[in-house]
């Protein structure tokens, strides 16, 4: 059941991500990029991550991605033209990354036996739920690095609104 | 019961499959798109590796990504729709002087 729960999740994530590579348009990379979230957010949830799942539709799916579709329809973005560039990329890139992608699967796939296997629903505590968890560290430990955040957030935002101002 | 490697495996074709996009791809916000990508396939591995040594470190992490991330949206698109006015284009072979 959670097997197959992961397998059209995760295909949704593949497919998701290739129909990125493939289109040539941006806002269809972007929307095909939204289906790669959303399907991620399934996976951690299965991984027992509620929090990080709900993060994952509020935050990406929901905030960033409107933000990239909301600049590509702002740009009037059109289809990309193919340059010499490319074609060094295509020669080098493809061979490359497949040569990555098969040795990280090679090395996960190795080590099966010391990784075990993902239960649905399970917690890492027993009777305390995700959120709790994550607050309780999040807010005893590690709260001077929660704080630094909202000021890179801050700092972020000041960054956006003076290197999109117009100037007169 | 999934394999824990099932989850790298998958983390691992995202990844690549957003380096691919990065170098193949040559509209800005196409490449900015894949790095988005990138950091969603590392965050499934966080996540993933938190489960399989029961700490939610792991999951932290992957919250401090998802504020840095947006962080890095909202300047990356400002300098977009920076480049953009001054250039015109949102090709990146036809950007490469830092003056015009």
């Amino acid at each position: 059941m959670q097997l197959a729960l992961f397998i059209i999740f995760a295909v949704l994530c593949v497919l998701g991500a290739l129909n990125l590579l493939l289109q040539r348009s941006p806002i269809n990379s972007a929307l095909s990029l939204v289906v790669v979230m959303l399907s991620l957010a399934v996976i951690y949830w299965t991984l027992g991550a509620e929090f990080l799942a709900a993060a994952q539709v509020i935050v990406y799916s929901g905030a960033i991605m409107v933000l990239f579709t909301f600049v590509i329809m702002l740009l009037n973005a059109g289809e990309e033209v193919k340059t010499r560039g490319s074609k060094v990329a295509y020669i080098v890139g493809i061979p490359g990354v497949l040569c990555v992608a098969s040795l990280l699967s090679y090395t996960f796939v190795h080590e099966r036996s010391t990784l075990g296997y993902a239960d649905l629903g399970g917690r890492l505590n027993n009777g305390v739920s995700n959120m709790t968890e994550i607050s309780k560290v999040l807010f005893t430990d590690l709260l001077l690095p929660f704080e630094v955040t909202s000021i890179l957030i801050l700092v972020a935002i000041l960054g956006a609104v003076v290197l999109a101002r117009k100037d007169n | 019961m999934v394999p824990i490697p099932y989850y790298l495996v998958l983390a691992a074709l995202l990844f690549s499959i957003g380096a691919g996009a990065f170098l193949i791809k040559r509209n800005i916000v196409t490449v900015f798109m894949s790095i988005e990508l990138m950091l969603n396939a590392v965050n499934l591995t966080f996540v993933a590796f938190s489960h399989v040594h029961r700490a939610v470190q792991g999951q932290i992490f992957v919250f401090f990504v998802m504020v840095v991330a947006a962080a890095e949206a909202a300047v990356g698109l400002a300098i977009i729709i920076a480049i953009f006015r001054a250039r015109q284009t949102l090709d990146v072979d036809s950007i490469n002087l830092m003056k015009n």
